[in-house]
């Protein structure tokens, strides 16, 4: 879907992006991580344009960049930034709505699309269309963001940082929510953030950035298995490795089916490290999992959490 | 029956309404008060300025300030945008400083200087209406422009809005209440500008004021004084209203 | 090579300066008070040694191709001073020329639109320079001022006195120095009562949110009016008070005069005052007061050591304003009556004299681009002494 070669970026002689091989394929959602300065939002800001690159080629929809007009290019990519960007003067409906007036979508189409994003990111459509940013907490602004990205219904979903400026529970479910679009729609997203834990949690694809540079890429399990560099061990947390392991499989992988256990059940889809912090709450080596539907799925036992997986 | 009521009573004690009944009062109804003159200045013999009708120099007066202040608006509207394009960055400190300088001079001596080079008539009014009223409203536009949140504007540019776009939809509607602001201000000194302007030979609210001064008749004077005054307020007045109405629609978050 | 322009700015100001230098008049020169006067350009009085004017020029238009430093910079700065005192020089020169040096000769030399056009951009040259040379405000008002000294020195020594605009004033020697004093004393006049006045009132009103409302709605509505309306409405009740109250009378105080129109401008200074020193003394962060009282300082002492200290940059800027807002509006009070150099201005505007109007706005301009500098520089001064 989106292919770099060889791409670089000088700012005032200083090389902030060098040399940048790498390949997004439809559907996949990618991760660019990194420290400051590590060049991961100018690398995403030179996918539509808003940083135009020095040398190589990028390429969208296999055609290069340049090509497009910068205005259509981005027409057709959502984007959303930490700042959230809503503008104060629109209420929530017209913040949403931007793209698809600029596309001269007819009004009905509009209102219509407006609901539907606005039930999908759990906004109250009756409650919130006629309010202005400012009325709303960051949370529920940030939502309107990504509902103003996938407005148009997008190809790609370009996130900067999205979640950077809202507190760890808002920015969880928010994670939560962006992980179900992803599922539910398919659609290729490239994520910039410096949060591992985010990374590691919604990533299909990691891409880890020093300097300007691609220092690895990988799926999370091989960034924190077979990391390339110390750079990047150090990077995923040495010491704390084993935890962000459990957090990569789910419940639902190592449930003993068909057994019975004592005690409220936990849910199918939590990780393995949710699960190891019940296991420390209540004292327990084994805990009743449900599915989805609230039916019983089988036994976690805590032995499962540290026992040797095949292909590891 | 209460919302009804309650909007009559709003209308009817709203203190711009009352100034606009206090001002068209005393400009439609000033030959009728002789007696009253009359008595505060015994002295004179002619204590009700009756050369033109108040309502003709009010008209006069509107119109100077009227077509100087449109022109001012547009010119420095656009200098104000085309400043703070990526293209004009470079002449803004020099605008600046243009504007820092003009503030030095005071509107009367852009008036004087215009004069004994143009002759006298409407034409070096407005020029030295329109030079004077120019530097509050481009430093508003700089100034609300550059107030403009910069994540609405990377946003913006960034859904694929053309220039023009964001300019139209983004900057220029959440850069208006500073715009505004400018446009009172100039407005408002023109309206003093103007007054002036009597002195080269233009009609104006300040005629009776000039005429009185130089013919010592101080009824003159304070008629034509109570009525820019008047004037003053009430379009003071009424920007206030339009601004107070830009800024509901907007975020308070936003100031 | 590349060969691109580097500083727009320039370059527009120095197209500018040409297209005036050669479309407008430099000079007009009319044999007597009586006829107006013939335009001489500026091309024409390029021969023999004036041509080095040209100099200046091309090594600007030189520094237009190369990339902007700090060195360039102070090389426009001075490319323009040298140009700007030249220009002035040559209309002197001209003049002298003109009149064949006879003091007594009724021809006049007056200054025209091409001179005042390419004196300002020259101006316009040098101050843009200055500001992209430094940013310490400190230094930005020094180098603005000493752009005007090297034509002060050219007047005091006489080599400009045979234009008209001198030859006016030489007329008229005794009148101006009365008005320029008057107008100083109307400048200080006002200052004074409104420092007295405005000061405490925005003191209370900072520390009041209950009266600061309709005060600030009060002082509004007064700024709202324009000034001749105000000095017109003083001047009824002025001069009636000074008829019932005859020592009034005596002392000068009357409906017309400097009375009416100091009142009128005290007036008009308290809103910007007010406003900047409730801006200073809500500066001050609560922190810093509650610290102080803290260590056992006393209202009183907190208010002078504290407070005072901290807001005084942002009352200053206040008091800037209002000092140039005065010399300007001095200008009108002179319809009154109060003298001053508006008078002076109004005599040339009524009798289409354009020297008489220069006499009185050069000065008042001067005055408040001094007055403007003088606080700028105070201002300045305490916030580097604070870092």
């Amino acid at each position: 879907m989106i292919t770099f070669s060889g791409v670089s970026k000088h700012f005032a002689g200083k090389a902030v992006v060098q040399d940048i091989d790498l390949h997004i394929a439809r559907g996949e959602f990618t991760v660019l991580i990194g420290t400051s300065g590590s060049g991961k939002s100018t690398t995403l800001k030179m996918i539509n344009r808003l940083i135009e690159h020095d040398r190589g080629q990028i390429t969208f929809a296999d055609e290069p960049i340049e090509k497009f007009r910068a205005q259509d290019l981005r027409r057709r990519m959502g984007y959303a930034i930490q700042s959230i960007g809503l503008f104060p003067h629109w209420t929530v409906e017209e913040n949403i709505a931007t793209v698809p007036q600029l596309l001269k979508w007819p009004k009905a189409r509009i209102r219509d699309r407006v609901t539907e994003l606005m039930t999908l990111l759990h906004l109250d459509p009756q409650q919130f269309r006629q309010r202005y940013p400012h009325q709303l907490s960051g949370g529920q602004q940030q939502r309107v963001g990504v509902a103003r990205a996938l407005a148009s219904d997008p190809e790609v979903l370009l996130m900067d940082e999205p979640f950077g400026a809202l507190d760890p529970v808002t920015r969880a479910t928010l994670q939560h929510e962006i992980a179900r679009i992803h599922q539910m729609s398919g659609r290729t997203i490239v994520l910039v953030t410096h949060d591992i834990d985010e990374a590691l949690a919604l990533a299909d694809r990691i891409v880890l950035l020093g300097e300007g540079k691609i220092v690895q890429q990988g799926t999370p399990l091989d960034m924190l298995t077979r990391p390339a560099t110390p750079f990047v061990r150090d990077f995923f947390g040495r010491s704390d490795m084993g935890i962000k392991l459990l957090s990569l499989a789910q419940v639902g992988d190592r449930t003993r089916r068909g057994e019975e256990a004592a005690g409220e059940p936990i849910a199918a889809s939590m990780t393995l490290r949710e699960a190891l912090s019940v296991f420390v709450a209540r004292h327990t080596e084994r805990l009743p999992v449900i599915d989805e539907s609230g039916q019983s799925l089988g036994v976690l036992h805590f032995s499962d959490l540290i026992a040797e997986q095949e292909g590891e | 029956m209460k919302a009804g009521t309650s909007r009559v009573r709003r209308v009817v004690c709203d203190p711009l309404g009352w100034v606009i009944v206090a001002f068209l009062a005393l400009v439609f109804g000033m030959s009728s008060l002789g007696w009253l003159f009359h008595a505060l200045f015994p002295a004179l013999d002619r204590p009700v300025y009756l050369q033109d009708s108040f309502a003709s120099l009010v008209i006069a007066h509107l119109l100077l300030v009227g077509i100087s202040s449109l022109i001012a608006v547009v010119i420095g509207m656009l200098a104000g945008i085309g400043v703070t394009r990526r293209a004009g960055r470079e002449f803004r400190a020099l605008v600046e400083t243009l504007v820092a300088m003009g503030q030095t001079f005071p509107p009367v001596a852009v008036l004087a200087v215009a004069v004994p080079v143009m002759g006298f008539s409407e034409k070096p009014a407005i020029i030295a209406l329109v030079l004077y009223g120019l530097l509050p409203i481009l430093q508003g536009t700089i100034a609300g422009i550059e107030s403009v949140p910069s994540s609405a504007r990377e946003i913006a540019e960034g859904v694929g809005m053309s220039r023009w776009q964001i300019l139209s939809r983004v900057e220029l509607p959440l850069a208006s209440p500073v715009i505004l602001a400018g446009v009172r201000t100039s407005v408002i000194i023109n309206i003093g500008t103007a007054a002036i302007a009597a002195t080269v030979g233009t009609q104006s609210l300040g005629s009776p004021i000039i005429i009185g001064l130089s013919g010592f008749n101080t009824a003159y004077v304070l008629q034509g004084a109570l009525v820019i005054a008047l004037l003053a307020i009430i379009v003071d007045m009424a920007f206030e209203r339009w601004s107070r109405r830009l800024q509901y629609g907007q975020s308070r978050a936003q100031r | 090579m590349n060969i691109g322009v580097k500083n727009r700015v320039l370059l527009t100001l120095l197209l500018l300066l040409m297209a005036a230098g050669t479309g407008l008049a430099f000079v007009t020169h009319a044999p007597n008070r009586l006829m107006s006067g013939q335009g001489i350009p500026l091309p024409g009085l390029l021969s023999g040694i004036n041509a080095l004017l040209l100099l200046p020029v091309i090594l600007l238009l030189v520094l237009v191709f190369i990339t902007p430093s700090k060195g360039s910079y102070l090389a426009s700065l001075m490319l323009a001073e040298v140009l700007f005192t030249a220009l002035v020089a040559l209309a002197g020169h001209q003049a002298e020329v003109l009149t064949g040096g006879d003091e007594d000769s009724l021809a006049r030399i007056s200054f025209g639109g091409g001179f005042w056009a390419t004196t300002a951009l020259c101006l316009l040259i040098a101050s843009d320079a200055i500001s992209r040379f430094t940013a310490n405000h400190s230094w930005r008002v020094v180098l603005n001022v000493q752009l005007a000294l090297p034509v002060i020195f050219l007047l005091a020594s006489g080599a400009l006195s045979q234009l008209s605009l001198l030859k006016e004033y030489d007329n008229r020697a005794d009148v101006f120095d009365a008005a320029l004093w008057q107008h100083l004393g109307i400048l200080v006049g006002t200052l004074v009562p409104s420092l007295a006045i405005g000061l405490p009132l925005g003191i209370f009103c900072s520390r009041s949110p209950r009266w600061r409302p309709p005060i600030l709605s009060v002082l509004n509505i007064i700024q709202t009016l324009p000034s001749i309306a105000l000095f017109g409405l003083l001047l009824a009740p002025l001069a009636g008070l000074a008829r019932a109250i005859p020592w009034l009378g005596a002392h000068g105080i009357s409906g017309i005069g400097a009375a009416p129109a100091i009142i009128a401008l005290v007036l008009y200074s308290l809103l910007p005052l007010v406003r900047s020193v409730i801006a200073g003394m809500h500066s001050v962060a609560p922190a810093v007061i509650e610290s102080a009282t803290g260590m056992g300082l006393n209202r009183a002492q907190v208010f002078l050591k504290v407070q005072f200290p901290i807001a005084l940059p942002v009352i200053l800027s206040g008091v800037r304003i209002v000092a140039v807002q005065t010399v300007g509006m001095a200008m009108v009070a002179a319809l009154i009556g109060a003298g001053g150099l508006g008078a002076i201005m109004f005599q040339g505007l009524l009798s289409s004299a354009l020297d008489l109007v220069l006499l009185g706005v050069i000065p008042v301009v001067l005055m408040a681009a001094i007055v403007d500098g003088i606080f700028k520089f105070l201002v300045s001064m305490l916030e580097t002494a604070r870092r």
